[in-house]
């Protein structure tokens, strides 16, 4: 069944077409990574899948719905997006971490954010660590995790292992193929060849705003 | 808060001349200021005359009808100049027609309830006007810094839109910087009053002969109600404002 699908999408902005014409269909239960130059649609092509931005031509649909139908708000939390820059807000970890429960009206469950500190193999010290003394990497990951903190029905993901070293780098992809085995949709950006085809199921290719190819690879 | 103070049309065309020293260091210094200097004292002297008699007429009427209709005037031109200042932000004008007018009213309904002051033209124009024009200007540094924030805070905003949260938590904390840039002058000229300047209000009652004693009562009513007037001119129109940034579909424009 599509959980993701779009119909003949076109994405201009201030007249300078960035996306042209895309037909896709993403099954459930796909894990799918999207490569292309850069300036190639990527970031738009997720940006489009969870509502921040709605097609200038074309429809989108959700679960057979058009996206249009649904309350963005609750369709956002359905399809999480991971930015390419972590962006942490506030002043602490925690700040981040609680955000996803407080936007919910729900008590910090700290048995969830220790379980995800776990996951990621980082010290739970970094609760209280001030934001502004993360290295990059670290910022990465506790974006990824306050995305995480409610497992959503598709995760979109952009470059996010792109400040990580290579042990940290397998921790996150162990975590999303984890998740993808449980049910979860993957749509993933990535520049790094090996990490494209190492898990996915499918390769997505863009090229100047289109759909260069869609490869199955398992 | 009456008094007798006149000043005589004589000595005030005398005390011209000192128009002529301002021109003359514009011309002296090539500062190329004299045609903006005398457009500038011909308006001063054009606009406070009309104001004058104007003024002079509606106290004589007494009537709140025209009093309150004074007060409209004058929100109406402090909302449009206000919106003027915030160009970018929808509707400018109505929010800051509707924030404005609230936190003139509600001061000036508690001045007025309390017996602080008397709904006389009087005593409310001059007053309101007061109040009117501080809100206009914490408005305007409201407007200005959303928008600088809106544009500089993008992604902070999208991420949080993204995580899925609705659009008042995503911009939370540039609405509450923007309320604070509206009040800060207000709570900073309230720290420095009577120790860097006298003021304007305090000033001009001394002039007409109050005793400062009585002249520091009234400013010190004015203090409160600029306080009060600001904070809820600036809360209104930043709660107000915020939602335009964005579209129907919970879209940062």
């Amino acid at each position: 069944m599509s959980i993701l699908e779009f119909s003949n999408v076109s994405f201009s902005n201030e007249g300078k077409s960035i996306l042209k014409n895309l037909n896709i269909r993403i099954e459930s239960r796909d894990y799918i990574s999207i490569v292309g130059p850069s300036g190639s649609g990527k970031s738009t092509f997720l940006k489009l899948c969870n509502n921040l931005i709605s097609p200038s031509e074309g429809n989108i649909s959700f679960n057979n719905k058009n996206v249009s139908e649904y309350n963005p708000i609750e369709l956002r939390k359905e399809i999480a997006y991971c930015f390419q820059m972590p962006h942490l807000f506030g002043d602490t970890v925690m700040d981040n971490l609680s955000f996803p429960f407080k936007i919910r009206n729900k008590k910090v469950d700290m048995d969830r954010i220790k379980y995800l500190f776990s996951l990621f193999s980082m010290d739970e010290e970094f609760i209280d660590e001030k934001v502004l003394n993360l290295s990059g990497g670290e910022k990465q990951r506790i974006a990824l995790m306050r995305t995480l903190m409610f497992t959503p029905e598709v995760l979109l993901l952009d470059e996010v292992t792109s400040a990580l070293d290579s042990e940290n780098t397998l921790i996150v992809e162990n975590i999303i193929n984890k998740l993808n085995n449980e049910g979860s949709t993957v749509l993933w950006v990535t520049h790094n060849d090996e990490q494209s085809i190492k898990y996915a199921n499918k390769l997505l290719t863009l090229e100047n705003g289109e759909i260069k190819s869609l490869e199955v690879l398992k | 808060m009456n008094s007798g103070a006149t000043l005589s049309t004589s000595s005030l065309i005398i005390a011209s001349s000192l128009v002529l020293i301002s021109l003359f260091f514009s011309y002296y210094q090539k500062l190329n200021l004299e045609k903006e200097t005398i457009i500038g004292v011909i308006r001063a002297i054009v606009q406070l005359t009309i104001v004058g008699y104007l003024l002079n007429f509606i106290f004589g009427l007494k009537n709140p009808f025209f009093t309150t209709l004074l007060l409209l005037f004058m929100t109406t031109n402090a909302s449009f100049n206000a919106s003027k200042r915030g160009k970018g932000i929808k509707n400018g004008f109505l929010i800051s027609f509707i924030a404005i007018g609230i936190g003139a009213f509600i001061t000036l309904f508690i001045l007025v309830v309390s017996g602080a002051i008397k709904y006389e033209p009087y005593q409310i124009i001059p007053i309101g006007g007061m109040i009117i024009s501080n809100a206009m200007v914490a408005i305007g540094l409201c407007y200005k810094q959303l928008l600088s924030n809106f544009k500089n805070k993008r992604e902070e905003v999208e991420t949080k839109l993204a995580l899925g949260a609705d659009i008042l938590p995503s911009s939370i904390e540039i609405i509450r910087d923007a309320i604070k840039t509206g009040m800060l002058p207000t709570i900073d000229s309230m720290k420095t009053l009577g120790i860097v300047a006298l003021p304007g209000m305090m000033t001009g009652l001394i002039l007409a002969g109050t005793s400062p004693i009585e002249a520091v009562k009234f400013q010190i009513l004015v203090t409160f109600m600029m306080l009060s007037t600001t904070s809820i001119a600036s809360f209104l129109a930043c709660y107000l404002a915020y939602k335009g940034f964005f579209n129907g579909r919970k879209q940062l424009i």
